[in-house]
């Protein structure tokens, strides 16, 4: 069951300079353990809390053309040939 | 140093000045390595705040594809400060994750007589700010 992960520029220091990789996972919670195994350190980009159980304000993660967080969040369930794509917001403010 | 036109620094402005008293944001994109800013794409501030911008979710995916597309690159990324000077925030450089980008931010204070209108534009990366100049020229 392959999921294509398309990686943006600031997180592909985790992936050798990769645009896109493979996971696996029948949920994305379980898609990004599996990239962890991988790709050292890049759960922690996107997850927060201790079980890693919610997805990071800021990060947008879209599932083909969905925003994971219309879904059902980090426990969105995935199947094969699904594509991936992680976003950080493009956000900020004066204060 | 940032170089853009006089073309595209003027699109900046005015739409800083429309969306006044919210900030306004977007980006000019180029193509991918030359550091030249040429497609100006507004985007909208999903926040409609005077402290705060984010562009929409659901914009933001449509525009990284259509940079992918089309071997862009967002050159710089824009936004105003409605009410105080155009450096960057605590919040500006928490959430800058473009190390490759320019960030330009307009102050638009001056239309409530509050200060000066400034352009500037920053390298923010990893956390640590650094202020360029700005260069217009009439063309590349």
């Amino acid at each position: 069951m392959a999921i294509e992960v398309r990686i943006p520029t600031i997180l592909r220091t985790y992936t050798d300079g990769e645009k896109a990789v493979s996971g696996e996972g029948a949920t994305l919670s379980e898609l990004f353990a599996d990239l962890e195994t991988r790709h050292k350190g890049i759960r922690e980009r996107i997850v927060e809390g201790a079980d890693g159980g919610k997805l990071r304000r800021f990060v947008n993660v879209y599932l083909n053309d969905e925003d994971v967080r219309f879904l059902d969040g980090i426990s969105t369930a995935l199947k094969d040939g699904d594509s991936v794509t992680i976003l950080p917001a493009v956000a900020g403010g004066s204060v | 140093m940032l170089t853009l036109t006089q073309a595209l620094y003027d699109q900046i402005v005015e739409h800083a000045r429309k969306d006044h008293p919210d900030e306004a944001c977007g980006v000019v994109a180029g193509p991918a390595g030359t550091d030249r800013p040429e497609r100006f794409v507004p985007m909208l501030n999903a926040a409609r705040s005077p402290t705060f911008y984010e562009f929409d979710s659901k914009d933001l995916l449509k525009l990284y594809r259509e940079l992918d597309d089309r071997d862009e690159e967002p050159v710089i990324v824009y936004h105003s400060h409605t009410a105080t000077e155009a450096y960057p925030s605590r919040t500006d450089v928490t959430y800058a994750n473009e190390p490759g980008a320019h960030y330009v931010l307009v102050s638009t204070a001056d239309t409530d007589g509050l200060g000066e209108f400034q352009f500037r534009s920053y390298r923010i990366v990893e956390g640590v700010i650094t202020e360029e100049e700005v260069q217009v020229v009439t063309g590349y």
